[in-house]
């Protein structure tokens, strides 16, 4: 690349960035923002606080806002959970078993994953209170997997199909039994795609609006993004602009951590000097 | 350790192709065999049929006296070792070698005894700690040669372990094994398509062709003895050079003049029309630097020399010449079968590197007709085979072995040695 080039690169990077970055800074600016100051039409508060996330940490939003947070977290790492492990088997037999019916599979993980989600929530909601799972972690689990599955198939497929058959024959001539094989070679080898599955996953469930606010009704079980469509202002005339703002920051904050922690692990490349050169 | 016996092995794949077509094969305990062919001609599936990780269509594979068709590859206590070496990246080189015996529950003394064992003999000691990731080609066939010896397994198979090593290399790697064979004395399998490693490690040597055994015998026999056109193309390297002929009395005429054939040979070879004679590039010399007393034994024939090479301890003179249209299409066919492109019918021969034959100019060779041999072009069956004096040479290669093996488990100390040098030098 010539330096013009790389020049124009760096140029564009930049732009992107910040087209991207924008509304995270606004939201964040926002959220320091008091409450005569939300319409000020300036970027930077003219004086900062932190009023905000006192209102929803320990002020009148906090009995809202810290069971939903609770709420997530549990619910979305149950789900990330069941489904990484549930999709590496998966995954597994579609990169490695010929068997009838495997494109079947492929395609209606596809299909669900494509399935519009409001179009099942209302059965959903109807099935729910029937059966008890009204209002309840698991019944947001449920709905859950079927989110993140289908993509956490397909991913996970994909790094499967990576690793080199030889290193699993190798394990069975050295004496490994089919499941030792497994668990002693292959997944240490496809941990890297195990994590970016868990990561999407996560993300996925973590964002979803939808089932969130449709299937529960109480903090036993509500998410923050249903929790935060339910903030209210101090009065009736005063919209809750700050402390959703607030809320937003403190929920996207898990987020980057959990990629910040494990972006060495995503990095692939750990099957390098498995094979030849 | 134990003997390998194959019965009757047949490998079909779902659409039908039989990729090993009824394979018999006694590999002896302590043997060194190699199996070797173009690719495609089911060496691979055959090994791997072996090994267990390929399953027989039918036919028996029987190890040390039991029957492993229906075992799965842990159970048959073989090791092996990869194309690509199979490596654990994510383990170190002490616990990728230690693989094995973790997996058998082995204590952690006797890992770690054992695991240095196989580091002295592969010299790996400084590398224990290290990744795979972080070796060179040479060491990581090291580690997977290690993973291999360190437990005792009853035999060793090999699929192509020096293919992606450089030729320095290759050849070190390759004395190296041949030593460490001889050392254990273990049955070892080894599947090449190289043929300078087929003859150098090789007890016995057995080719095949479209997944049917072609001929199982000692390299020398091989090469001195082919059974069929494919073995005598396959095996040496120039290749053998195939001229058309036609028998008048005891001679035959070719391209490059007549050659006489002894009586046991041309009766052989009567009543049929036209013949293929089959002559090594060094059965071939310059007729000025011919001795006296040898000259006799041959013919002399004049030729135009196309190009010359020299290599400094050999020269090579390509000599082209005419062959009947059948003759030049079985040819090609033969050459495609065995993996190369001639696009001339020419005899390549090998002359003295002193020789001063000019490219393009005609020269005086000679041709030493004791050991030519006579094909028949439609079936490729050699006439003139001596059955007899190829078992003879692979009766010697077998009593050499079983003496070999005998010395280096009674005292383990310079003649096993010795032999890799011999085969280093041979192979040079």
């Amino acid at each position: 690349m010539s330096r013009r080039e790389k020049t124009w690169w760096w140029i564009a990077g930049v732009v992107i960035l910040l087209y991207c970055l924008f509304p995270i800074a606004w939201i964040a600016s926002l959220s320091f923002k008091g409450p005569a100051d939300i319409a000020n039409q300036q970027f930077l508060p003219s004086t900062t606080t932190t009023e905000n996330y006192s209102t929803i940490l320990t002020g009148t939003a906090s009995d809202l806002f810290l069971p939903a947070l609770r709420n997530s977290f549990g619910i979305c790492l149950i789900a990330t959970f069941i489904s990484c492990i549930l999709s590496m088997f998966a995954a597994y037999a579609i990169a490695r078993l010929d068997f009838p019916g495997k494109k079947l599979i492929l395609s209606t993980a596809l299909a669900v994953a494509i399935f519009p989600v409001i179009s099942i929530v209302t059965p959903l909601f109807n099935l729910w209170r029937q059966i008890g799972l009204y209002d309840t972690w698991l019944g947001l689990i449920i709905p859950y997997l079927s989110l993140t599955l289908p993509l956490s198939i397909w991913t996970m497929s994909a790094f499967f199909r990576e690793i080199p058959w030889e290193m699993e024959q190798a394990a069975q001539v050295d004496g490994a039994t089919t499941w030792q094989a497994f668990r002693k070679v292959i997944v240490p080898l496809a941990a890297p795609g195990v994590f970016t599955t868990a990561i999407i996953a996560f993300f996925i469930a973590w964002n979803d609006f939808a089932y969130g606010i449709s299937l529960t009704s109480t903090s036993r079980a509500r998410p923050v993004p249903a929790a935060l469509g339910l903030f209210s202002g101090a009065s009736q005339f005063e919209d809750p602009t700050g402390a959703i703002a607030a809320a937003a920051v403190i929920v996207t904050i898990p987020v980057v951590v959990l990629v910040l922690i494990f972006q060495r692990r995503i990095v692939a490349g750990l099957t390098n000097g498995a094979v030849k050169g | 350790m134990a003997e390998i016996v194959m019965n009757n092995i047949v490998k079909q794949y779902g659409d039908g192709f039989p990729a090993v077509n009824d394979v018999s094969l006694d590999i002896a305990d302590g043997e060194f065999m190699i199996l070797v062919g173009p690719s495609g001609c089911g060496k691979s599936t055959l090994l791997r049929m072996i090994v267990g990780l390929e399953d027989i269509t039918s036919g028996d594979m029987v190890i040390g006296g039991t029957r492993v068709n229906d075992k799965a590859p842990r159970e048959r206590n073989l090791s092996m070792v990869f194309q690509n070496y199979a490596l654990y990246p994510h383990l170190s080189v002490f616990e990728n070698i230690a693989f094995p015996l973790r997996l058998a529950k082995m204590d952690d003394a006797e890992v770690r005894r054992r695991v240095n064992e196989a580091a002295d003999v592969l010299e790996l000691h400084e590398h224990l700690e290290r990744k795979p990731a972080n070796l060179s080609g040479g060491q990581r066939q090291r580690v997977a040669m290690g993973r291999a010896i360190v437990r005792q397994a009853e035999a060793f198979l090999f699929d192509e372990p020096l293919s992606n090593l450089d030729a320095k290399l290759r050849g070190q790697m390759r004395t190296e094994i041949s030593r460490l064979q001889r050392r254990l004395g273990i049955t070892t399998v080894y599947v090449t398509h190289d043929q300078t490693e087929a003859m150098t490690l090789g007890d016995r040597v057995c080719v095949l062709r479209k997944g049917k055994i072609q001929q199982v015998a000692s390299p020398r026999e091989l090469y001195e003895q082919p059974v069929n056109l494919f073995v005598a193309g396959f095996i040496g390297s120039p290749p053998m050079n195939f001229l058309p002929a036609q028998l008048e009395g005891n001679q035959l005429s070719t391209p490059f003049g007549p050659i006489e054939l002894d009586d046991r040979r041309a009766k052989a070879v009567t009543g049929r029309d036209l013949l293929l004679v089959g002559i090594r590039p060094e059965y071939f010399e310059d007729a000025s630097l011919v001795d006296d007393a040898k000259r006799p034994l041959g013919s002399v024939f004049r030729a135009r020399v196309d190009v010359t090479e020299w290599l400094g301890d050999q020269q090579y003179a390509y000599i082209p010449y005419e062959a009947p249209e059948e003759i030049t299409a079985q040819l090609r066919a033969l050459s495609r079968e065995l993996d190369s492109e001639e696009l001339r019918t020419q005899a390549i021969v090998s002359i003295d590197s002193t020789s001063r034959i000019r490219e393009g100019r005609d020269a005086e060779f000679w041709l030493d007709s004791r050991k030519v041999h006579v094909f028949d072009p439609t079936t490729g069956d050699n006439l003139t085979r001596d059955a007899e004096a190829g078992a003879a040479l692979t009766r010697m290669a077998t009593e050499d072995r079983e003496e070999q093996i005998a010395e280096s488990t009674g005292g383990p100390s310079g003649r096993s040695a010795d032999s890799g040098g011999a085969q280093a030098a041979g192979a040079a």
